[in-house]
């Protein structure tokens, strides 16, 4: 380890020598470090000026920028008008269906309902039909023998 | 009265125009040597430019406490150091470092070797070398990284990274000496 207070006197070239000679033991490795410390340094600065002095294309990068905004609203919009159009279609379609099914209902209903009139008056007409000839008049008797007669007769 | 309207703003005029002189000076003066620091750390051109403008737009609003105790460098430096540590930091950057940066890789990184008067063989040798450090720079913890970056790259005293970093200079002199062993493990092979 090297005296504090020396090290603090040095020139900035030299501490750094001292501070290489704390973690090391050999001169030619000194030496083999400090140039590939050298060398980094020197790559760094090299890179970072031209980093610094390349043409910056700010303009060029705002109208991308735009543009992109610009395609990607777009594209949004689409997507939501497609699917709120979609959306509509599809209520629409269940609309229509469900409008057609009760119609068929209601036309279904409505058959059903006038077999069920015409079963009924049928039925109606039996009773009556077997009410009427049931009740047939007593005097009207002798009549109803001598059309039964007639229909013996007839060939 | 009217003597004395007429002389007021002219008299705000002249307060306000050295400062924006003197700050413009100063950004001048460090706007590279800022660049170089978030280049180094970040090994990202283009987060190291932002992190300069945003360097700077910090230290203009607050160059009017700025009172001269440190060197203006020292105080930007401070402000870099911050910000760089902030971006880490904010939880909200996470993710894109895991999946998206712009940092280059460590070979790239050290294909800017000045050719200078060397052979071809030498110059092999030398990125070699210098892709071993940016390996090892890779591998150290934030504080050292910054202090090695301070002390090798920008050729700043002790005392003057100590005042950036926040750090004693024992502290500082601990880091550099943990730092140098490592990249003279990875040098020695």
């Amino acid at each position: 380890m090297i005296d504090r207070d020396k090290f603090e006197e040095m020139p900035n070239g030299q501490e750094k020598q001292a501070e290489l000679r704390t973690v090391s033991k050999g001169t030619e490795e000194d030496v083999r470090v400090e140039q590939a410390l050298a060398d980094f340094r020197a790559s760094v600065r090299n890179w970072s000026d031209t980093a610094y002095s390349r043409p910056r294309a700010a303009e060029l990068t705002v109208r991308r920028r735009n543009w992109r905004l610009a395609a990607g609203w777009a594209l949004g919009c689409v997507l939501a008008t497609g699917a709120l159009t979609g959306g509509l279609v599809e209520h629409q379609r269940h609309q229509e269906a469900a409008r057609i099914a009760a119609q068929q209902a209601h036309q279904q209903r409505l058959a059903e309902a006038r077999q069920q009139t015409r079963q009924e008056d049928r039925k109606l007409m039996t009773s009556v039909d077997n009410e009427i000839s049931q009740k047939v008049p007593s005097s009207m008797e002798p009549l109803a023998q001598l059309m039964q007669m007639d229909d013996g007769e007839t060939p | 009265m009217a003597a004395g309207t007429a002389i007021e703003p002219m008299t705000n005029v002249a307060a306000v125009e050295p400062a924006t002189q003197e700050f413009a000076a100063i950004v001048e003066a460090h706007r590279l040597q800022i660049f170089r620091f978030l280049l180094a750390s970040t090994r990202d051109v283009d987060l190291a430019e932002t992190l300069t403008q945003e360097c700077f737009l910090k230290a203009h609003r607050n160059w009017n406490r700025f009172r001269g105790e440190s060197s203006p460098m020292t105080w930007l430096m401070r402000i870099a150091i911050n910000l760089e540590k902030d971006h880490w930091r904010n939880r909200r950057m996470q993710f894109w470092r895991k999946t998206k940066t712009n940092a280059v890789d460590l070979d790239e990184a050290s294909e800017w070797l000045p050719s200078g008067e060397r052979t071809a063989e030498q110059r092999i040798l030398a990125k070699e070398q210098v892709a071993r450090i940016w390996k090892v720079v890779d591998t150290l913890s934030g504080r050292q990284k910054t202090v090695f970056l301070l002390r090798y790259v920008e050729d700043q005293e002790l005392g003057e990274i100590a005042r950036a970093t926040g750090l004693s200079e024992g502290t500082v002199k601990a880091h550099l000496s943990r730092a140098l062993g490592k990249v003279r493990a990875e040098l020695r092979g």
